[in-house]
């Protein structure tokens, strides 16, 4: 059996999406920008995209930049902020422990370039305290980014109560909703949000496409030069048929939340029952604030990538916080930040759902991961060693 | 793909997993907190390493290492195992992916700790020079 479950990886795209860039690859293949008729029938798809997006986060589509992704977009907000604030002599920005490396490195650059940044504690369940967000705000403040919700463990923050306090500082506050949008609501004026990050292929749209919603008032500065796409603050031919495939795919989204997240949620909570029950393992992050379709776990005694080659070897296909599985040296920060020690985070599996899995790929995973987590922990020194007392067990 | 289909067949199929009750020598070398740890038991009769069986916590590349280092050592004299060097193990898997080559160092070191334990508990002399540590250059633990 072939079960697809790192959505939160990727995801296919949908025939919708498809069906909607195709007119714009070969037939309407136009530059928006040029004056002819088949620019012009481009520049209207493209607007008519801006404004479908729009309307699915409640924004103006003159709030609406179109990027090659969620990582640009991260980029354009936080160092639109940076500066912004740099101006007025704020040079101190708040984050957190476990946000995406778009944010977090984007932040590295500005401490190299004098800014301060207070990156504030997840707690064991992998949720941002709303207070220690405020505690942080000083005068210096030029800006608040906090995830909408984590693309590993997949809490949902409480973006809306953080919103609140930032306006109330007069801090912008900005939201990476990557892993949310077309996934549960995005209400940009719900949640206070100045600006939120958006990336097309992770509700099935196509890659290479995103966009940065940015509050009317907001100063944008560019991060690619050149022409005047965009409202002249990101420069470069807008890619229209991937533009018109995303528009289309969040909007099929967002008409198919509810009963979307319906269905997830009784696939991941069978799972999440299921495979709880592997002695030694330990589900992370809560499981009432959690994207429908994510499960985060960690097995003791055993590292996540061999867990994932035996897991592929059996078609099942998804993801793990290792080391060894990232390609870096050190196991995912996410993990770290919710307490696990090093040896637990090793061997963690992140399981994300998609509308195209069924019940019954649920059920041939039930079957299929406790022999291989067996199966690795019979080979297992560390797992000797929790089993003859050598060792506590942590989980 | 990521791996060679030989690091796959000895991840799959790994040989000479096990433990050992009555083993000469038992070498354990890594550390959890980095993510792979080998524990490697040898037999030896005549200076001959007549058995080797080993167990891995680690990746996919962990676990072929281990497996095929013992496969290189498995009816050879001590003298040779000793010569085993990370890069034969390398080039007899058909390479590795270079974040992944420090495997092999692990996969040496198992070895040569197994030896070094069957030699310290037969009070058998030996030049330290040839059991020095190396660095774990890779990781801060």
């Amino acid at each position: 059996m072939y079960v697809y479950v790192d959505n939160a990886a990727t995801t296919a795209m949908s025939k919708t999406a498809v069906d909607a860039m195709l007119p714009y690859l070969q037939e309407t293949f136009g530059n928006p920008s040029s004056l002819h008729t088949t620019g012009q029938i481009a520049k209207e798809a493209l607007e008519k995209a801006r404004k479908t997006v729009a309307d699915c986060i409640n924004a103006d589509i003159k709030e609406i930049y179109f990027t090659s992704g969620g990582s640009e977009a991260d980029n354009q907000a936080i160092i639109s902020a940076a500066y912004y604030g740099a101006k007025r002599g704020k040079k101190h920005i708040i984050s957190s422990k476990f946000e995406h490396h778009a944010v977090l490195h984007t932040l590295r650059k500005l401490e190299k370039q004098g800014f301060t940044v207070t990156l504030v504690d997840v707690n064991r369940d992998g949720v941002i305290d709303p207070a220690d967000v405020e505690k942080a705000i000083t005068p210096e403040t030029a800006l608040v980014t906090i995830m909408f919700a984590n693309n590993e463990i997949g809490t949902l923050q409480p973006v809306a109560e953080i919103g609140k306090i930032c306006k109330e500082h007069k801090v912008i506050f900005h939201t990476d909703a990557v892993q949310a949008a077309g996934h549960v609501k995005v209400d940009v004026k719900a949640i206070n949000a100045d600006m939120i990050s958006v990336s097309g292929h992770k509700f099935h749209g196509p890659k290479g496409t995103g966009f940065l919603y940015a509050r009317k008032g907001i100063v944008l500065t560019n991060i690619i030069e050149g022409g005047a796409q965009e409202r002249g603050k990101r420069a470069g031919t807008e890619n229209v048929p991937a533009i018109v495939g995303m528009a289309a795919a969040l909007k099929d989204a967002c008409d198919h939340l509810e009963e979307n997240q319906a269905k997830l949620t009784a696939m991941r909570d069978k799972l999440i029952t299921e495979l709880s029950k592997i002695p030694h393992c330990v589900i992370n992050g809560s499981i009432e604030k959690r994207l429908p379709g994510n499960v985060n776990i960690c097995f003791e005694g055993i590292e996540g990538e061999s867990l994932l080659l035996l897991l592929d070897a059996k078609g099942i296909e998804a993801s793990s916080g290792s080391a060894c599985a990232s390609g870096s040296l050190e196991p995912s920060h996410v993990l770290l930040s919710i307490g696990l020690p090093k040896e637990v985070a090793h061997g963690s599996l992140r399981i994300s759902l998609g509308e195209s899995n069924t019940m019954e790929q649920m059920d041939y995973i039930i079957e299929e991961l406790p022999k291989i987590v067996e199966k690795l922990r019979n080979i297992s020194p560390v797992w000797e060693d929790l089993m003859k007392g050598k060792m506590e067990h942590v989980i | 793909m990521l791996y060679s289909e030989k690091v796959m067949d000895h991840f799959m199929n790994p040989r000479n997993v096990g433990k050992m009750d009555d083993a000469d020598g038992i070498g354990e070398v890594g550390n959890a907190v980095c993510g792979d740890i080998m524990k490697m038991y040898i037999k030896v009769k005549d200076d001959i390493i007549t058995d080797v069986k080993f167990n891995t916590f680690g990746c996919g590349s962990a676990i072929a290492t281990s497996s095929m280092a013992t496969e290189l050592i498995k009816g050879k004299p001590i003298s040779e195992a000793l010569e085993l060097s990370n890069k034969a193990v390398v080039e007899a898997l058909d390479g590795l992916p270079t974040h992944k080559i420090h495997c092999s160092v692990l996969a040496e070191e198992a070895v040569k700790a197994a030896v070094k334990d069957y030699y310290d508990k037969n009070n058998i002399p030996y030049d330290p020079e040839l059991f020095k540590e190396s660095d774990c250059e890779h990781c801060e633990h």
